[in-house]
């Protein structure tokens, strides 16, 4: 029964590795491809080659650098006793300056070390937003990755730069730690009188659940009609046969409609590019806009005074 | 009639699980089967129940009737009713709502099961609801019976639920520290950004803009090999996709079964043992 269910793949067929569509004349790719069996077994086997380039290089370092200033800063905070290190280490934390430094730079120790990571990885993220922009026009591609890239980039720039930019001081931005990032967020919820009652939040929410329904029936739907060659997308986008007609039928007579096989992936883009989209706005109007979202979901209906 | 231009050679009788022939029909772009005479009862039911608990109240905090879709709650019996039967305006009529909602979801699971088999489909797509069925079933029938009441379920109301995740949250401390939470949390953010990428790889290939041709498979693979060095394929982001789904679902039931039933204190406390590790406890500071 194992094998008509598609989970696994049971028979890898590996010939020579594909080194990839040809580049513009002056981009070349790196690394010799090799081949993971267990890769195999859900996917492709083939690891590499990568193209490397400019902004992939400067990502990859700042990248680096910011997770390691990060460490080091925690082992400053032990004296560097590193089973202090380890067992401390998802209470310690890398903080955003104090209020009183408002906008300006504050000594390393006292939220320098917070400014020089946020740097560091906002060039990282830059740099890696290029990437996904020049090798989707190296290959002809259309611009959907870096556009939904750029909406997650949106949720990450208000909650570290944009909303403390507006509040007027980086105190506001989201520390570096795992618990302490956790504690941010509850803090944020209750200090703006519950983070439920904010409407943007509850979209952004809304959004996330939805974006793991949608990928929940869309990958079922897909291995379900793996036999008739499901998979094989964009041909049946551009050549619609049985296993797109049976995967719409089968929506349409549970739910009485159906996407096709391109406006699936419609609905699939959106979800989750509205997930930061409505997030961000929602995290950039708390406290600028509105400072208590219990009071403002009373004063509009939403819970009884 | 609704028929898509294709779909009238897909429509033949068979693959029933119950029934045979007597409800092997459709209605309108709907299939309708056993399970969809048994679905639509327990929605009109538990529709009808709730429309009727807000028209007696209380809802929620609001003392008597509403019609405010934001505070309409049908709410479960209070502690000291344990697990028995409530009287309707106590919590019955949450009882029985729950009740239809775990009929209709199981009814609509089977009627896909019947789908499933009447288009020689796998059973991926009634599967993975299942899990999304039993993650509800844990939260509002498995922790109430574990605890011993059925207070410990969650009110239907759309403010009414969100109060109800808030206030059991800081019950534990913050529910942030629950490491099962954070698990469930990371398949769900994962599912989100795989989702991204995969409805951004097929459309950006499908959609190239003015001039460019339609791209076939091998410039998807080549562009995330070129991105990141390895490219899932088209098969494997379909399983990737899933298997992400469904754990954040079922991480998300186990979060919140071992809150109460099995780890009662604060999940902030939890984390303590880490510094009582017999190495590490003694390192200083």
């Amino acid at each position: 029964m194992r094998e008509y269910q598609n989970i696994f793949t049971n028979i890898q067929v590996r010939g020579e590795p594909e080194m990839g569509i040809d580049l513009p004349d002056n981009e070349v790719r790196d690394g010799k491809p090799w081949f993971d069996y267990w890769l195999g077994k859900i996917g492709n086997a083939q690891l590499g080659p990568v193209y490397l380039g400019y902004a992939g290089v400067a990502s990859v370092l700042t990248g680096i650098a910011a997770f390691n200033l990060i460490g080091l800063s925690y082992l400053m905070q032990v004296d560097f006793n590193i089973a202090v290190f380890i067992r401390e280490l998802f209470w310690l934390s890398v903080e955003p300056p104090a209020a009183e430094y408002g906008l300006g730079i504050a000594p390393l120790d006292e939220g320098g070390w917070w400014q020089l990571v946020s740097f560091l990885l906002l060039v990282s993220v830059g740099c890696w937003w290029l990437r996904t922009y020049s090798r989707a026009r190296s290959l002809g591609l259309g611009m959907h990755v870096p556009l939904a890239f750029a909406s997650a980039i949106w949720l990450f720039l208000v909650l570290g730069l944009i909303r403390p930019l507006m509040m007027g001081d980086w105190s506001e931005a989201v520390p570096y730690g795992i618990f302490t990032h956790l504690d941010w967020t509850n803090n944020f919820s209750l200090n703006y009188g519950n983070l439920f009652y904010n409407p943007f939040h509850a979209l952004s929410i809304a959004f996330l659940y939805g974006s793991a329904l949608l990928f929940a029936m869309h990958g079922a739907t897909i291995l379900a009609v793996g036999k008739y060659g499901g998979e094989r997308e964009i041909e049946q986008i551009t050549d619609r046969g049985t296993a797109s007609e049976r995967a719409a039928l089968f929506w349409r007579w549970t739910m009485g409609f159906n996407a096709t096989m391109e406006s699936i992936h419609r609905w699939a883009w959106w979800f989750a590019v509205l997930t930061t989209l409505t997030g961000g706005i929602g995290i950039l109007i708390t406290g600028t806009l509105v400072d208590d979202w219990f009071a403002w979901g009373v004063k509009h209906g939403l819970a009884p005074g | 009639m609704a028929l898509l231009s294709f779909e009238r050679k897909y429509r033949v009788r068979g693959g029933t699980l119950i029934g045979g022939d007597l409800f092997d029909f459709w209605a309108g772009p709907f299939y309708v089967g056993f399970f969809g005479i048994t679905t639509l009862f327990f929605t009109v039911l538990g529709t009808a129940l709730i429309f009727y608990g807000a028209a007696i109240g209380p809802n929620g905090l609001v003392d008597g009737p509403t019609f405010n879709i934001w505070q309409i709650s049908i709410d479960p019996p209070a502690e000291e009713l344990g697990l028995a039967f409530a009287p309707m305006e106590a919590g019955g009529i949450w009882q029985i709502v729950t009740i239809c909602a775990l009929g209709a979801f199981g009814s609509w699971a089977l009627r896909e099961v019947e789908i499933c088999r009447k288009l020689g489909m796998g059973y991926h797509v009634p599967f993975a609801f299942s899990v999304a069925i039993f993650a509800y079933f844990t939260l509002n029938v498995i922790r109430p019976i574990w605890m011993g009441s059925w207070s410990h379920g969650f009110p239907y109301g759309i403010f009414t639920h969100l109060d109800w995740v808030s206030n059991v949250g800081y019950q534990f401390g913050n529910f942030h520290y629950n490491p099962i939470h954070m698990l469930a949390i990371a398949f769900f953010f994962t599912t989100c950004l795989a989702l991204a990428l995969h409805g951004s790889l097929v459309l950006s290939a499908t959609n190239p803009g003015d001039d460019q041709v339609v791209k076939s498979p091998e410039y998807e693979d080549a562009y995330f090999r070129d991105l990141i060095g390895y490219s899932i394929g088209t098969l494997g982001i379909h399983r990737l996709g899933l298997f992400l789904a469904l754990n954040a679902a079922f991480w998300s039931a186990i979060c919140i079964i071992i809150s109460g039933p099995i780890y009662e204190d604060s999940w902030i406390d939890w984390w303590e043992w880490i510094r009582e590790l017999p190495f590490l406890v003694d390192a200083g500071q």
